[in-house]
């Protein structure tokens, strides 16, 4: 580990076991499928076997008759409710379109829903679905982007009259300018292909008259209790201080779950209506296509440079496809990359556009790294091929271009500062790991000796702008919330502590590290604290978990709540060991008078004196807590080196890979086994997007990948051990000096990945494979080039 | 997904399953390991009433020494074709290609007549079977009869065994001495079906090759003998460029499907490459 920091003391550092895990691995979890309540009626959703159509008439009569079953819906009962909601109007001209509850007239994807049955048990409301009878109307349905903008096509919304949502333009500097000078100008189109987000624990809720009064509670299998709380009184018409939101134990999200979904609002609508229960859980089928789905872009980018390989400018237009409605952040996540196309690289002009386009496929929105994985794919793979192009190694290329650690803070073509940053050292680090000469020297030998199974080498030297936001700025963007974070620390009567967070774990392990960060600051034992978390009940104030944000910017509430405490704590200190409080030090959790150490009272002992109040100074409250809301300066940028060897069998396509080295860069890490992790499940997913996932749709908008055996995900049986390292180059923006990991890995491995693949048939006149590398992919691509011009 | 409700019975015996097939009438269904059952039944693709499980039948868990044969139990899991010495001695093909199939807790609970019985051209168990001429034994209200490997495979998911009728055993003959096995599945992630499948046994003598076997997985409605390339091979010298050139024609006669995960064209491709490596290395080079 390459350090430029002394190592902090205490608990910030130390790779402890994760305080969830016993729980975890023992079954002693509850999931929102486990909440079983009396009287609860199980919810069925029918959903559209078609993609578009309109819907002549549905019979409902004989499911009402069915054994165990209470009340059957369509969208007649349900007029103009909105099932979701986008709060993301990227532009002043996007056009906006209604999401129903429940569909009224016309489905537009396959598994928009129709009707909803309620029934005494689940299998008895399934087995109801099958005896609603829907008239349909097929309509042409709109699969492709490019189709979908031509005149006469089809149209997702007939009263939108277009199938063009927005256009976003963001020139940065002169990108003619800068290519009129140029030697070299590559233009690459990349498909980011759409991802199914598939995790662990499919969606579920259960919604109650539970309670005070009138309070309904949800608890759902989310992301972001806090904001959906907000939503759904918004949406349903229910005062906000009626709902409470509880995100029990959360199998996964990866971004699917930070959404607003027809299924919740629905559940919170009828528990309150009916009085009773409500309970639904997905299924893996229905999961795949009625969970948003991630990515699906068509890339367009060009690269302008000098013949030395000077970056000059970029330019980059994109397709994004929505899907056919718009939900939470659906038309902002291919932006959530607009800044970031320059990359780790200096150049003097960059100019995006962005089209979002309606289809009749499953709504997108965010997936691990939401925008970011997009922008780093298409500048890491057009910086290979400009290498290619300008028969320069493609490493020595990106260190001819990239800031120098010297340079920072550094101001990108985009306009946004990056902090801090050292590129070199985890790029030498990386290649150390690596063993790149060696690899280069093999992958020679194979070529000169036509071996069957080609070697490459695939190159990501990434950064991404993550830990969601500086509120000023997601105003500047539109977007209709703020970026702060919340934490309360209480130290009760007995010493025991209770540290309340905003953010919502759904397995990145914030127990533990947000217990390691209070321990340091208030001085209290990592054992006796306890993180409360995912419940607008007992933690009222919150952003949530996405976009990495939960540490780079929830850590600095709790730094700032902890000093808060600390300072009350003096004070009462001080007024009982009758000093100044200047005259006290504070040392891991003891206020001791200076010069007279004997004379001390531990932070524990005031807590108690807080509570029984006897003998505080004047101006000062009961209880010991502290408090902060707090609003990140900027935006974190973590940074890093991939390596990957990638073995290409020429006569069937078939990638292999067989080494992986990964070098970040996370600024200071809390609970360094917890990184690890991060990275992993990283990887994992962006290599999964790279050799693996796709989900594919024919002509008439059916998906074809629906289900796990046609949608593969990969095992650890299908992934080397990873070569992991850390670089630390802290953060000056964040006062914890950390970066966000979470998304991290699934945005620097996709471009290595594909770039060794390449690397590995590059002589064979191959300069592109579509993703996913599948053996027939890949094969395609080997055929198209030796029959003449690359694929 | 959620299965439509049906009834269960366990039967003990084979007579006792027949019965109940023949009480059970139309909408009545075998149940071994379940794991194709089971998926089939929660997409609600079939409603079966009743649901006969043969899983717990001694005699079809156990494995027979017939001398030139093994009977192997219809019930006897995947897992177990894996770790049975007898299995491994004497079939080491069918041992050898029970390894790739899907996952350990799969392989636990899957059975070689689930997989037979069910014919998925994806199965990788039955193209064993048919490489090695394998004799199925059937029970029915009539008593048993016995089916050739070639014709118990009908079509796709098809096979000679009527509705109310029980796979009891496969009878799987050995090779004997000098034969080498080896089967080829090419998969996208571990725990794939085959894209394609090819499974060969290869006898030689003097760097000649004098018998082979060899058949292929998911190359049409039912695992398929490449005769044409047995032909061509035997009698030939074993070496890489004899083998190649007999494996040109592992394709020809065959009608792959076109999926998500692989075309037609493609995939008779691939049978062509596999069917030349699975040869080379159950000839040993
Ligand atoms: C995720 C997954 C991956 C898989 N991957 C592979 C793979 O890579 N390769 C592969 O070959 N297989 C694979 N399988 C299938 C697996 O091997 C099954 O176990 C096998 O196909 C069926 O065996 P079973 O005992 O589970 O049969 P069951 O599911 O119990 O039955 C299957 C069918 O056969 C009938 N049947 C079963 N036994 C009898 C009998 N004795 N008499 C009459 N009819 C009977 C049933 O009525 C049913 O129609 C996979 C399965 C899953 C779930």
């Amino acid at each position: 580990m390459t350090s430029t920091v002394e190592a902090s003391p205490a608990d910030i550092g130390q790779p402890r076991r994760r305080k969830e895990d016993a729980r975890l691995l023992m079954g002693e979890t509850e999931w929102t499928d486990n909440i079983q309540l009396p009287g609860t009626l199980h919810m069925a959703f029918l959903r559209s076997s078609i993609a578009h159509a309109k819907i002549l008439r549905i019979d409902t009569s004989a499911a009402k008759l069915a054994e165990g079953v209470v009340h059957v819906y369509t969208g007649a009962d349900f007029p103009g409710q909105a099932g979701s909601t986008c709060v993301w109007p990227v532009t002043a001209d996007i056009v906006m379109t209604h999401y129903p509850a429940i569909c009224t007239d016309e489905v537009r994807y396959g598994g928009d829903v129709v009707a909803v049955v309620l029934a005494t048990e689940r299998y008895l409301a399934a087995d109801a679905l099958d005896l609603i009878d829907v008239d349909y109307e097929t309509l042409p349905a709109v699969v492709d982007m490019e189709e979908a903008l031509k005149e006469g096509s089809p149209l997702v919304h007939e009263s939108a009259g277009t199938n063009r949502c927005y256009t976003h333009k963001m020139p940065c500097g002169d990108y003619e300018a800068a290519k009129a000078k140029a030697d070299v100008v590559v233009s690459r189109r990349f498909i980011n292909q759409r991802l199914i987000p598939s995790p662990m624990e499919p969606r579920a809720v259960v919604a109650a008259p539970q309670g005070m009064a009138d309070e309904i509670t949800l608890w759902t299998s989310t992301q972001i209790p806090h904001i959906l709380r907000v939503l759904l009184a918004l949406l349903t018409g229910i005062p906000e201080n009626q709902i409470r939101v509880v995100a029990p134990d959360v199998g996964g999200g990866f971004g699917g779950k930070l959404q607003i979904s027809r299924e919740e609002v629905l559940a919170v609508i009828l528990a309150k209506r009916l009085g009773r229960p409500i309970k639904w859980s997905e299924t893996r089928s229905e999961n795949m296509v009625a969970m948003h789905h991630g990515r699906d872009q068509i890339q367009d980018i060009e690269i302008a440079a000098t013949k030395d390989g000077k970056l000059l400018g970029m330019k980059v237009d994109l397709l994004a496809d929505m899907g056919a409605y718009l939900q939470i952040i659906t038309p902002g996540t291919p932006l959530l990359g607009m800044f970031m196309y320059s990359g780790i690289y200096k150049m003097d002009a960059l100019d995006f556009t962005c089209t979002g386009v309606y289809t009749n496929k499953t709504t997108t929105d965010a997936y691990r790294g939401a925008g970011r994985p997009e922008s780093t794919f298409a500048i890491e793979r057009i910086m290979d091929e400009l290498a290619a192009e300008l028969g320069m190694e493609p490493m020595e290329l990106r260190k001819l271009n990239w800031v120098n650690h010297e340079d920072f803070p550094y101001t990108n073509v985009a306009g946004l500062t990056y902090d801090t940053g050292n590129y070199e050292a985890a790029t030498e680090r990386a290649l150390e790991l690596f063993g790149y000469d060696e690899l280069r020297a093999e992958q020679a030998a194979r070529r000169a000796s036509g071996d069957t199974v080609q070697l490459g080498i695939g190159i990501s030297t990434f950064t991404e702008m993550c830990g969601l936001a500086p509120s000023r700025t997601l105003g500047a963007l539109n977007y209709v919330a703020g970026g702060w974070e919340h934490c309360t620390l209480r130290v009760l009567p007995t010493g025991k502590v209770e540290l309340i967070t905003g953010t919502s774990p759904h397995g990145q392990g914030h127990a533990t590290a947000w217990s390691q960060i209070a321990a340091d600051v208030i001085g209290v034992p990592f054992e006796d604290i306890e993180v409360i978390y995912g419940d607008t009940g007992r933690s009222p104030y919150g952003m949530d978990t996405y976009g990495s944000r939960s540490l780079a910017v929830g850590g600095q509430a709790i730094k700032v709540a902890g000093e808060r405490l600390v300072e009350k704590a003096r004070i009462i200190a001080a007024h009982q060991l009758e000093v100044s409080p200047d005259d006290i030090e504070f040392n891991k959790g003891v206020y001791s008078v200076k010069g007279d150490p004997e004379k001390s009272n531990t932070i524990q002992g005031i807590a108690f004196a807080a509570f029984t109040a006897h003998n505080l100074p004047p101006d000062v409250e009961p209880m010991l807590h502290g408090e902060a809301t707090v609003d990140p300066l900027d935006f974190s940028y973590p940074h890093g080196t991939h390596l990957a060897a990638m073995e290409v069998d020429t006569e069937t396509g078939k990638v292999t890979l067989r080494k992986y080295v990964a070098v970040d860069d996370c600024g200071v890490q809390i609970n360094p086994m917890i990184v690890e992790g991060q990275v992993h499940g990283g990887l994992a997913q962006g290599i999964a997007q790279a050799m693996y996932e796709g989900a594919l749709y024919d002509n008439e908008g059916n998906l074809l990948t629906a289900s796990m055996g046609d949608y593969l995900l990969p095992s650890s049986a299908d992934l080397p051990s990873f070569i992991t390292d850390r670089t630390i180059t802290p953060s000056t923006t964040h006062p914890l000096g950390t970066k966000g990991i979470g998304e991290a890995g699934a945005i620097a491995s996709t471009p290595a990945i594909i770039n060794g693949v390449v690397d590995a048939i590059r002589h064979l006149g191959v300069n592109d494979v579509l993703m996913p590398a599948s053996p027939q992919n890949v094969w395609r691509a080997i055929q198209a080039a030796q029959n003449g011009g690359a694929a | 997904m959620i299965p439509s409700a049906f009834d269960y019975v366990r039967a003990t015996t084979v007579d006792e399953a027949v019965a109940a097939l023949v009480a059970g009438g139309d909408d009545v269904k075998v149940i071994s390991g379940g794991q194709s059952l089971i998926p089939v039944l929660r997409l609600r693709l079939s409603h079966p009433s009743l649901i006969v499980d043969v899983s717990k039948i001694d005699e079809m868990r156990t494995i027979v020494d017939e001398g030139s044969s093994l009977l192997i139990g219809a019930a006897v899991t995947t897992d177990a074709l894996i770790k049975d010495a007898r299995v491994q001695a004497d079939v080491p093909l069918l041992a050898m290609t029970a390894a790739t199939v899907a996952d350990p807790a799969i392989r636990h609970r899957g059975t070689f007549g689930g997989s037979c019985a069910h014919a998925d051209p994806a199965g990788d168990l039955p193209t064993v079977a048919q490489a090695l001429d394998a004799e199925f034994v059937i029970a029915g209200s009539g008593g048993r009869r016995t089916v050739a490997a070639r014709d118990f495979f009908v079509d796709y998911f098809t096979t000679a065994v009527g509705p109310d009728e029980v796979l009891v055993a496969v009878r799987v003959p050995k090779l004997g001495a000098g034969w080498g096995a080896n089967y080829q599945k090419f998969q996208r992630t571990a725990q794939a079906w085959a894209i394609v499948g090819v499974a060969a046994s290869v006898k030689t003598e003097g760097g000649i090759i004098t018998g082979a076997r060899i058949a292929l997985t998911n190359m049409g409605a039912t695992p398929i003998r490449a005769s044409s390339v047995e032909t061509a091979l035997t009698g030939g010298p074993a070496t890489t460029e004899a083998i190649k050139a007999a494996s040109a024609s592992a394709a020809d006669g065959t009608r792959p499907t076109s999926d998500t995960h692989a075309q037609a064209e493609f995939r008779s491709h691939l049978a062509r490459v596999h069917t030349a490596r699975a040869v080379a290395k159950a000839a040993g080079i």
